[in-house]
């Protein structure tokens, strides 16, 4: 009963999307206030509908009814409670449902939250939204549905990819969705604009809150996501340019490009056209990245089962939204009035730089993701382009914008004084000389990579700090009047600070960890001793046990540094009857200085074990500097402004004078 | 001015064409490294509860055979069972299950319930065998020419239309003059 509830109430879902993408915007056009407010309605309606069906799927996989394919296929009785839960998403069927169902919150947030828009902008952006939700309804209820019913019930199911059994990706994907599908309201901003033909501050105003929750679910969701695929998947890597990770890192490029964008077309009313273009980019290359996981186009580990009617029904849906939102662009960019003028050498300049060097990067990533594709195409030839060749395209683009990270928020609006702004950075300056001088006096033999990446996170690091004293007017006013500005500076502010310490963190981790890694590969027998970076470990010997699901091989190594015993670390290699499968669990002992990461692999018949052992200098800030950029997203938008004052049209032209 | 806020759509209509394209390109196919090329040395006991073991010998003898990858996990593998039980009662040509990765009991089990096509069977507990055939997915189906030649590899379901179409021909051809000029 709970299937054919959930199926009905997505076929409701899909009626209310109808009305919710028509009639407001008609009563947008014509300047009926009923049917404008019928938009609010629907969304909230719709919202409704999509979290029954929701939650009925929760309900077939929570109690296991293998009556349906969608639970019988990916559950199984014996699993864990939170997994039971997590396999809702961890699917194609089920991940779409979460897909529609975020989509459907999204579009309610608008309505609740979208009080202060124009009556008809919210309108538009409401049936927009409604628009995206038929193509996504459609394709579940027409493609991929997961209400259907099996007869005869299976006594089990087949389980969860074991890989999947982990409570990082249970919450991998709802964050990455969130980001996905929260970037759809910017698209919906967007292209509700350009219906009405008009962008103005206000609108920059009002987009830049929903781009920033996105951004920060984005975020998160991706740290999560490579998180779990370096304790996991028992590499020790923790990014693998995979198309699937690239069709998550794309959207977060550009949704970073955009976040910055909207800065200026609200400030200074300039960019405008290019805004509205980054905020349809990022969310297309979301749908692109639905396209690439769900399609089979490229090959990867992240695939989800493929059907090529999906493929098919997913390109002719990215085809009308990306295609029919830029013919729209192309009609409507050229009557936006251009805004303000400014100097190359001003804050807006920097802003520019930013977003030329991003929108390089994620057309690089996009091309480098695509080129396996197009060399197919044309020749025929199967390729995969790798790290080598990300690696090489983004290093030169990364530099430059963590360099002028720590200059353009010191440069004026209009017209800037770099001079003055490098004469303020000169702390910044003498820190990443010392810690490229330290790094090199440390470790002569590290790679130069390596002493650039150092210098980048002083620079990016004292550079914040010095913008922050500017700011407060440390050392210029007395130390009470500094304190009291330093209370009042806007959360905006901090939030700005907090993110670009978190790229410097992110630097950091990733620089020391690739450069200093000191890594063993080797056979143990019981008894024998391995050195690893500063730490000497024992290898205790390896036995069998069982878990709850699974059988495991778990090895123990005594760890000791300096001759002091001080923690046993016992790494596992599970095998999971149902599918059967092997997943490894390495045993990791993360401190803030370092990760010792050791996995234990086969036999080798002779009494030995094979293991790999690491320590990962710094590793954690990788992550933990993404956790400070969401970090810095949510302080950003505890801004006042955001709370206060709900901006109107008037009034928010006004207010053009610097708020951040 | 036209021209450059026209060019994200242009952009995208190449994209578009090249993904389409590449849907059409189904590169599933990864072209196994295994076509036209002897099968590997195998050898591997029968499932639980049969006689005849599979090796590199059996599929050698001169008579073409079909090899199946198939699994008693692999609900996509009771999909397209019956289509081998249907073949099985022609005896038009031999059918190896190559059972990937399954407990012997099993596999024994779900012969029994799902009825058993198969000529000859080899147990593929660990999955050995099944890597140096360049397996990566259930089910999988293999046609060997009678010299022991891989020919063609079926990956995902096997269909009737697709039995009757492709591989029946194929074999036939095979079987007549040991040749085939029929693609996959």
């Amino acid at each position: 009963m709970t299937a054919e509830l959930g199926h009905f109430a997505l076929v409701l879902a899909l009626a209310v999307a109808l009305v919710q993408s028509t009639l407001p915007l008609v009563g947008a056009w014509t300047g009926n206030v009923a049917w404008m407010a019928l938009g609010r309605t629907a969304a909230l309606a719709q919202a409704a509908l999509a979290l029954i069906a929701f939650a009925m799927l929760t309900v077939a996989f929570v109690g296991s009814d293998f009556s349906v394919v969608n639970v019988a296929q990916n559950s199984h009785s014996l699993k864990p409670m939170l997994y039971k839960v997590a396999g809702v998403w961890g699917n194609h069927e089920g991940s779409l449902l979460l897909w529609v169902t975020i989509l459907a919150l999204f579009g309610a947030a608008v309505a609740v939250f979208g009080g202060n828009l124009p009556m008809s902008l919210r309108a538009r952006i409401l049936s927009v939204q409604g628009m995206i939700g038929i193509g996504f309804l459609l394709f579940i209820l027409l493609t991929s549905n997961p209400f259907l019913r099996l007869d005869p019930a299976p006594v089990d199911g087949n389980g969860l990819n074991p890989l999947l059994q982990d409570p990082g990706l249970a919450f991998h994907p709802p964050l990455l969705y969130l980001g996905y599908v929260g970037l759809s309201v910017a698209f919906s901003f967007a292209v509700a604009a350009l219906i009405e033909g008009r962008v103005d501050p206000a609108w920059a105003r009002w987009v830049r809150p929903w781009t920033l929750v996105a951004w920060c679910f984005l975020t998160l969701g991706i740290a999560l996501g490579s998180y779990w695929a370096y304790y996991e998947l028992g590499w020790g890597g923790w990014w693998f340019w995979d198309p699937v990770e690239n069709a998550s890192f794309m959207p977060w490029l550009a949704a970073t490009a955009l976040l910055h964008s909207a800065i200026v077309a609200e400030k200074r009313d300039a960019l405008k056209s290019w805004t509205i273009l980054l905020a349809i980019i990022a969310f297309s290359l979301s749908l692109l990245g639905t396209f690439l996981v769900r399609s089979g186009v490229l090959t990867s580990v992240h695939a989800f089962a493929t059907d090529p009617a999906r493929g098919v029904f997913i390109l002719i849906f990215l085809c009308l939204v990306v295609g029919g939102s830029l013919a729209l662009y192309s009609f409507r960019a050229g009557e936006l009035k251009a805004g303000g003028l400014f100097a190359p050498m001003s804050r807006e300049g920097a802003l520019v730089l930013n977003n030329l060097l991003l929108a390089t990067a994620t057309g690089s990533v996009l091309l480098g993701t695509l080129y396996p594709l197009f060399l197919d195409a044309i020749t025929a030839e199967k390729v995969s382009v790798g790290p080598p060749f990300f690696n090489a395209v983004f290093v030169p683009l990364m530099t430059p914008l963590v360099v002028a990270m720590a200059v353009g928020p010191l440069l004026a609006w209009k017209r800037g004084d770099l001079a003055g702004a490098l004469q303020r950075l000169k702390f910044a300056f003498a820190a990443a000389a010392i810690a490229v001088l330290a790094g090199w006096w440390w470790l002569a033999d590290g790679p130069v990579l390596a002493l650039l990446g150092l210098g980048l996170f002083a620079w990016v690091t004292v550079g914040v700090i010095v913008e922050w004293a500017e700011r407060v007017g440390l050392g210029r006013v007395a130390l009470r009047d500094s304190l009291n500005r330093a209370l009042n500076l806007p959360r905006a502010a901090y939030g700005m600070s907090l993110a670009h310490l978190g790229i410097a963190l992110t630097v950091l981790g990733i620089t020391a960890s690739s450069a200093w890694q000191r890594e063993v590969l080797t056979i143990l027998k019981p008894g024998d001793k391995v050195d690893v970076g500063s730490y000497t470990l024992t290898f205790e010997g390896a036995r069998q046990m069982r878990g709850p699901n699974y059988t495991a091989l778990q090895g123990s190594f005594a760890v000791a540094k300096g001759g002091q015993h001080l923690y046993v670390l016992q790494p596992e290699t599970r095998r999971f009857p149902q599918p059967p499968m092997d997943t490894t669990e390495a045993a990791i002992e993360s401190t803030l200085a370092g990760d010792l990461y050791v996995v234990i692999g086969e036999p080798d018949g002779k009494g030995g074990y094979a293991a790999r052992l690491y320590w990962k200098p710094l590793v954690i800030w990788i992550w933990l500097g993404a956790v400070a950029m969401a970090a810095g997203g949510v302080v950003s938008l505890t801004d006042r402004r955001h709370r206060v004052g709900a901006p109107s049209r008037q009034r928010a032209q006004a207010a053009a004078a610097p708020a951040e | 001015m036209r021209l450059k806020v026209l060019l994200p759509l242009l952009v995208f209509a190449l994209i578009a064409g090249a993904l389409y394209a590449g849907l059409s390109l189904r590169p599933r196919d990864i072209p196994s490294a295994l076509i036209g090329k002897p099968v590997p040395a195998f050898e591997l006991p029968p499932v639980q509860g049969r006689n005849a073991g599979l090796s590199t010998a059996d599929l050698t003898k001169g008579e073409p055979s079909l090899v199946n990858v198939f699994a008693s996990w692999c609900a996509p593998c009771r999909i397209e069972h019956p289509v081998w039980v249907e073949l099985a009662k022609t005896k038009e040509v031999p059918i190896h299950g190559l059972n990937w990765k399954d407990q012997p009991q099993a596999a024994s089990r779900w012969l029994e319930t799902f009825g058993d096509p198969y000529t000859r069977t080899g147990a593929d507990i660990s999955g050995r065998v099944a890597i140096d055939w360049g397996v990566y997915g259930a089910p999988e189906t293999f046609v060997v020419a009678g010299d022991g030649t891989i020919m063609c590899k079926y990956i995902s379901v096997v269909t009737r239309e697709m039995l009757d179409e492709k591989i029946l021909p194929m074999l036939r051809d095979l079987k007549r003059t040991g040749k085939t000029s029929r693609s996959c």
